[in-house]
């Protein structure tokens, strides 16, 4: 039966979610906007918590780690079987867009920099088999994929690996990685084969401290100031064979199929991020608007109200659209069903719609948006960055045109 | 469930039987009979202003005396779910069976003619549009109130065609405000007609003449008089005015907007041709009430405010679903027609340009899709759904039009010119900013 609105049986998740953006989120905002590099200490604490109640459900997907195709229904049993009977399953990918907008619209920066739950957490969580899972469970694991040369190109990586005896070798260097000197391990991505394109590319799993890994540089930017973001030179890192994720061999035609997986269960992720920052913005717009005197009536066409009234329409509507997208491909993932379309659409709406709100409620509020005092200046900062990582807006344009017209990437490029 | 399936197909099947039985002896084919289609081109689609005094119709009497109103029940979900009913798929995958194969093909002339050919509205009549939201015990389809249904069912049928979904819809838009928001003897005296055999044509006239129209200010109004009220004011873009028998209209009573009961027969009613840039086919046209007496039985929904602004939200959410059903099919045309096109040696699918555009289409499409099954779905749980209902036609208003004109753009200069259905898809798309009231769902 169609039904968009949410089950209350996230009530308590979303409460929970929200009490910790606005007790922990929203009070150190500003302080790491400006201590860029610093960590922010208070998110070990925190981190405690999330983990206590991941323990007793409470939160459960409340972080990247939550997003997962569920073993069982990746092999169809269970999803075939639900729906056999007619039933629709709200799980943990419903769950973990819910918690992590809902943690966003208290800050993204912080929460990309949330101990133990990085996109290597998610990528672990999709692809890696049973030994890996115990090997690296409850470690915060970073994902580096961008190379100076190769960013949404990722089939052009030039870090390679080699097998020598019981381990791989990884030479090459990797930029952007979220929270990559602060995570535990790091999920490389590499070559074993350049002359072999995308099929020949792996991720490896690298602990932080592995000498071979050296860091870099740690990145001054735009906005998610909270959450660092370091460079990596790999210098003959020698890691265990075991620690490759997914098949060893390079099966040309699909090998990179595994890898890009990660994407479809990451992405409406991104798109959550985007949809807590629009929300922030839009409440405190709503706000500063209503102290304004503008006053928006549903039931009266935009065109015969004020223009910030209908302006603010206009970006309820995209956020709604935005919004509804991402529990579509999260309700898709729940339920089994191969979702990369509506994964990519759902990034691809959410990101820009996110910026493009942020923008226009800076410039709706003036001088107080525009200014240090509140914090609309950071978050229309803050929200770049959805429309880029995991995936640029063109990326996903690209994803989703090639789907619908049959297009490979060699015809559509 | 499978009963209510049963219920169904036996019902569509009586109506189907009963309706080829007397459709040759049928006074409305007869009076169609009369005017050749040639006649009615030149008269629908001219600049001429003749007005016509509304046919006088049928005379619409209470067969059966009912007690109290017969609503639907309405039917709630905890859990987030995008999948429709097996009910649900079973209509609107034949209401979409029978908008490509039969409204498609007609779709050219029809827009042309500014008429629907009168064998599509009878056979658009025997998929049991006007039943759908009909409460059972009389003689409805479905046992569930259920607006989702009708947006589906309207997505289904504007795939082929938006402006013949207009004019197979309008007669729905009546029967279902009057299932909703009708008394006991409203529901006895018209709804009988909606799920008979000879379907009235029939429409829910809101739209005034001005821009900057709000539906919620209205300068049509109905003063109260001996025995009745007194109807004064112009509607325009009224589908199937022409030949309308029944009409259910928008006028400020002492200031505030209520809905009439008007039957085509009351005088004082005048109709002139009103053809438009876009949705032809359903033959819009311009009503002018000239105090005109209403019985005090006319009053539908007891001048309540919610009601009135129900009345309009619904309307909203089934333009945002024909919407949805025209931008699929341009979706639906566009992807083969940029993939067999070539151009520098490659089809033009190849270049990113071409493909974005293909790709923002499916995007913004999608996220109206959701929005208008949002909107309708709270209004079936009896939810509020004033915001939604908003959100879904800013959607449908903005980004229904830019797919219509990225439709045309696409196929470039074939586009532009009548042998590809995205030139009318084009002016049909510019409806949704425009139109209020018509429909219901």
């Amino acid at each position: 039966m169609i039904n968009l609105e949410l089950p209350k049986k996230f009530d308590f998740l979303i409460g929970q979610a929200h009490s910790v953006a606005a007790e922990v989120m929203r009070p150190n905002s500003r302080k790491y906007d400006r201590a860029e590099h610093t960590y922010p200490v208070e998110l070990d604490m925190l981190a405690a918590v999330i983990n206590g109640m991941n323990e007793s459900g409470a939160l459960s997907g409340a972080g990247a780690a939550g997003a997962t195709r569920d073993r069982s229904s990746e092999n169809g049993a269970s999803a075939s079987a639900s729906a056999d009977r007619g039933s629709t399953r709200n799980g943990s990918n419903l769950a973990s867009v819910l918690s992590v907008a809902e943690v966003c619209w208290g800050d993204v920066g912080l929460l990309l920099t949330m101990p133990g739950q990085g996109l290597g957490n998610s990528a672990i969580a999709a692809v890696a088999n049973e030994e890996q899972l115990q090997r690296f469970g409850g470690k915060w694991a970073a994902m580096a994929i961008t190379e100076p040369e190769a960013g949404s190109d990722s089939a052009a990586i030039r870090t390679t690996a080699r097998l020598e005896g019981d381990e791989y070798v990884l030479n090459g260097e990797k930029i952007f990685v979220t929270s990559g000197d602060r995570a535990d391990l790091i999920v490389v991505w590499a070559s074993l084969d350049r002359s072999q394109g995308r099929a020949a590319i792996k991720s490896f799993v690298v602990e932080r401290d592995n000498p071979g890994m050296k860091l870099d540089r740690l990145e001054h930017k735009l906005g998610i100031r909270a959450s660092d973001t370091a460079n990596f030179v790999l210098e003959e890192c020698r890691v265990p064979k075991e620690n490759l994720l997914g098949s060893p061999e390079i099966e040309l035609g699909r090998g990179f199929a595994g890898v890009m997986q990660t994407f479809d269960n990451t992405r409406p992720l991104v798109a959550a991020m985007a949809l807590g920052v629009a929300r922030a913005c839009l409440v405190a717009t709503r706000e500063r608007r209503r102290e304004a005197g503008v006053v928006i009536d549903y039931d009266a066409p935009p065109l015969a109200q004020s223009a910030a009234a209908a302006e603010f329409l206009a970006m309820e509507a995209d956020y709604e659209a935005a919004r509804l997208l991402t529990l579509q491909a999260a309700w898709m993932a729940d339920n089994g069903k191969p979702n990369s379309l509506q994964a990519s659409m759902a990034k691809a709406k959410a990101g820009r719609a996110g910026t493009d709100i942020a923008l226009r409620c800076v410039a709706l509020c003036g001088a107080v948006g525009y200014g240090e005092g509140e914090l609309l200046e950071k978050w229309a900062r803050d929200a770049k960055i959805l429309d880029i990582f995991e995936g640029t807006q063109q990326i996903q344009l690209l994803v989703v045109a090639r789907l619908l017209l049959g297009k490979s990437s060699a015809e559509l490029k | 469930m499978p009963s209510q399936q049963q219920n169904l197909s036996e019902r569509s099947m009586a109506i189907g039987l009963r309706a080829l039985n007397r459709f040759a002896g049928s006074p409305v084919v007869d009076r169609l009979g009369l005017r050749d289609q040639a006649e009615r081109f030149l008269y629908g689609a001219s600049k001429t202003t003749v007005r016509t005094a509304t046919s006088a119709g049928r005379k619409f009497a209470a067969a059966q005396k009912l007690t109290k109103p017969a609503r639907q029940p309405t039917k709630a979900s905890d859990l987030f779910d995008l999948t429709p009913t097996d009910e649900q798929s079973m209509l609107s995958e034949s209401v979409r069976d029978f908008a490509l194969e039969k409204l498609r093909p007609a779709a050219l002339g029809a827009d042309a003619a500014c008429l629907a050919p009168p064998e599509l509205l009878t056979q658009s009549n025997d998929l049991g549009l006007t039943m759908i939201g009909v409460p059972e015990e009389l003689g409805g389809a479905v046992s569930e109130r259920s607006a989702v249904t009708a947006v589906l069912m309207s997505e289904a049928l504007a795939r082929g065609d938006m402006g013949l979904a207009v004019a197979c819809l309008a007669p729905a838009a009546v029967s279902t405000a009057l299932s909703l928001w009708g008394d006991e003897d409203q529901q006895a005296t018209y709804l009988p007609e909606f799920v008979g055999e000879r379907i009235p044509a029939a429409s829910l006239a809101v739209l005034e003449p001005r821009a900057l129209f709000d539906p919620f200010r209205l300068e049509t109004t109905v003063r109260r008089a001996p025995g009745g009220y007194v109807l004064s004011g112009v509607k325009a873009l009224v589908p199937r005015a022409s030949d309308g028998e029944l009409f259910i209209v928008a006028a400020a009573l002492e200031g505030r907007p209520a809905l009439f009961i008007v039957e085509a027969g009351a005088g004082g009613i005048a109709v002139e041709p009103e053809p438009a840039m876009g949705i032809r086919a359903a033959t819009t046209g311009r009503l002018t009430f000239e105090d005109v007496e209403l019985p005090a039985s006319a009053l539908l929904g007891g001048a309540d405010a919610k009601v009135y602004a129900e009345c309009i939200q619904l309307g909203r959410i089934a333009w945002s679903a024909l919407t949805v059903g025209t931008a699929q099919a341009v979706l639906d045309y566009v992807i083969p027609y940029v993939k067999e096109r070539t151009a520098f040696g490659e089809p033009i699918a190849n270049r990113q340009a071409v493909a974005f555009a293909v790709s923002n289409i499916a995007i913004e499409l999608d996220g109206l899709r959701l929005a208008t099954y949002r909107a309708a779905s709270r209004a079936d749980q009896g939810k509020s759904f004033a915001r939604e209902a908003a959100l879904a036609r800013r959607l449908a208003s903005v980004h229904g039009m830019s797919i219509g004109s990225d439709g045309v753009q696409l196929l470039g200069g074939h586009g532009y010119v009548k042998e590809h259905p995205v030139e009318r898809w084009y002016r049909d798309l510019r409806a949704t900013g425009v139109m209020e009231g018509g429909l219901l769902v």
